[in-house]
């Protein structure tokens, strides 16, 4: 058994959640086989051959992997995909877009989103948002698999040393072009690794009150997030949705404000490891899932918060 | 140009779903049922694309059990002009669902195919891309904006790190984010008129497609449940709480 894992990043750097992929792969099989598929991408493979649990490293580079079509991708995955058993990935927007493209050709059924490895064939999945974990058992010859990220830990990034082979390159895509990508550049910790979240919801009334949130994320150097609602409304752009169809969040210390607790909202926040919730309506299901709960006007609260803050000697970061 | 999209019954999504007590599923029976979220913004961004006068004709498809037609005769009342059902029983996984969409997909000859981003019971995120593969076709997922431009597609799509524009060729598939449209709500009159448009029924089988499973659901479970938090009287002992009892901050 190998397992080929199929590495995300930016053609400079890995993308942090291939380390949490990294670690799935490995408890799969300890043969794992990082591909690394991209332009002027160097740096990224010897990133990868540094992970101590990875095994060899393939680089596939060309002009048109730079920006990460799946359609391009694909091929190049089922052309290696014979010396494999399972090709893996994270189960983020780009593993979304590319693994079911290579599960179909290989006509395997894909397993998306696994939260744990059983054994090689068998996984927990969450299904219904969350509402229930389903174990499965594929039974296909050649399995593809999605990990959700936060579900596994970060793999060492440093003390390893595996070959670095190149592979060849597949026949570029013509029918799917990349126009631009508008990412918005943040100072703060990445929504899906940082260690304290800070979220708003319907709540916040406007884009305008985010200040607010933002200046108590500045103090405890925490993520922003959002709900839908928010999100919708024009408050914060989509790169902070939290949710079902969103982003999983697993912090130390998750705090939502004006956001009322949708099933969709709390499948994508409900495993944090501390969740405050303040919010002025009492009978919000968010706080059936709050460790602590404050019942107040947020524009009051937030306000607050920010003073006791400022009062405290020491903030952990 | 013609367009065909697809639909699924789900489990509502303002149902709290349960499990089944024997761990073999979850609870269907007497639970509201209605069409995939993200689908109605499918049928209404094909709608919209016919109202302003760059398609002609809107093919509603769904796969699954008897009362799975009810989606596509709720497509048909906001607008779609016949439907296809494609009956077969029990689960069905999205590979399988993809090889049945191609088989019509062969026969209709659409120009674009739209479906929701991921069904909100299996959350597998799936069928747009393997459809996309099998057909070798342009893809464009978690599309937020679609913008026709003669026989080509402008796409904004939601990723993780913000936004991404591609230029898609037709014949193309694209899945649908919530946030493409505000699907509209089906009249009353037009709920009447789509009792009458046709909708064509076929069977798994007589399209050649094996429906069998590959994935083996061994058993369901309810995830474990967090316990009880309390209520906090004022900021001031949240933060202490925080400080001094959970030390996060």
């Amino acid at each position: 058994m190998s397992v080929l894992l199929i590495a995300e990043h930016n053609n400079k750097e890995l993308k942090a959640f291939t380390l949490n992929a990294v670690t799935a792969a490995s408890q799969i099989d300890s043969d794992v086989h990082a591909l690394v598929i991209g332009n002027n991408c160097a740096e990224v493979a010897q990133a990868a051959s540094e992970l101590p649990l990875v095994k060899k490293v393939l680089t596939v580079e060309a002009a048109y992997y730079a920006n990460f079509i799946a359609e391009n991708f694909a091929p190049v995955v089922t052309k290696l995909a014979g010396n494999y058993t399972h090709i893996v990935c994270s189960a983020n927007t780009f593993g979304k877009n590319l693994m079911p493209r290579i599960a179909a050709k290989l006509d395997t059924s894909q397993v998306s989103d696994i939260i744990k490895v059983v054994s090689a064939d068998t996984f927990v999945r969450p299904i219904y948002a969350g509402n229930a974990f389903a174990t499965v058992k594929s039974t296909d010859e050649k399995k593809c698999v999605t990990i959700r990220p936060t579900s596994f830990d970060p793999c060492d990034s440093s003390g390893g040393s595996a070959p670095i082979e190149s592979a060849d390159a597949g026949e570029e895509f013509s029918l799917t072009k990349f126009v631009k990508r508008e990412e918005i550049k943040s100072d703060r910790p990445e929504l899906g690794t940082a260690r304290i979240v800070i979220s708003g919801g319907r709540g916040m009334q406007n884009g305008d009150n985010f200040k607010l949130i933002t200046a108590i994320a500045d103090k405890l150097n925490a993520a922003i997030g959002a709900s839908r609602a928010a999100v919708d409304a024009g408050y914060i752009s989509n790169d902070h949705q939290v949710g079902q169809t969103g982003k999983v969040v697993v912090p130390d210390l998750y705090i939502a404000v004006g956001i009322s607790g949708a099933i969709q909202h709390l499948a994508g926040m409900k495993e944090s490891k501390i969740i405050v919730a303040i919010n002025k309506d009492g009978e919000a299901p968010i706080f059936s899932v709050a460790d602590y709960g404050l019942e107040a006007d947020l524009f009051e609260a937030l306000p607050q918060f920010l003073e006791e803050l400022n009062k405290l000697n020491t903030i952990q970061k | 140009m013609k367009i065909l999209v697809a639909v699924k019954r789900v489990i509502d999504y303002n149902v709290q779903v349960r499990v089944k007590d024997d761990g073999s599923g979850v609870v269907t029976e007497n639970v509201k049922m209605s069409t995939n979220p993200p689908d109605d913004n499918a049928i209404e961004e094909a709608v919209k694309i016919k109202e302003s006068g760059k398609a002609k004709e809107i093919v509603a498809i769904t796969v699954g059990e008897e009362k799975a037609q009810e989606t596509v005769r709720k497509a048909l009342a906001v607008g779609a002009d016949r439907g296809i059902h494609v009956k077969v029983g029990g689960a069905i996984e999205p590979l399988a669902v993809s090889k049945i969409l191609k088989k019509i997909v062969d026969k209709e000859k659409p120009d674009l195919v739209f479906m929701g981003k991921q069904a909100i019971d299996d959350d597998c995120n799936q069928t747009g891309q393997m459809l996309s593969a099998l057909l070798n076709w342009p893809q464009a997922t978690f599309a937020s904006k679609i913008e026709i431009k003669d026989r080509k597609l402008e796409v904004i799509r939601e990723i993780d790190e913000g936004l991404e524009t591609i230029e898609i060729n037709t014949p193309a598939i694209v899945t649908c984010d919530l946030r493409l449209n505000e699907p509209r709500y089906a009249s009353l009159p037009n709920i009447m008129k789509a009792k009458k448009k046709p909708i064509e029924q076929l069977n798994a089988s007589d399209l050649g497609v094996d429906v069998s499973p590959k994935i083996q659901q061994l058993k369901v479970e309810e995830p474990p449940k967090r316990k009880a938090g309390i209520k906090v009287s004022s900021v001031a002992e949240l933060v202490q709480k925080l400080k001094n009892e959970a030390k996060v901050i």
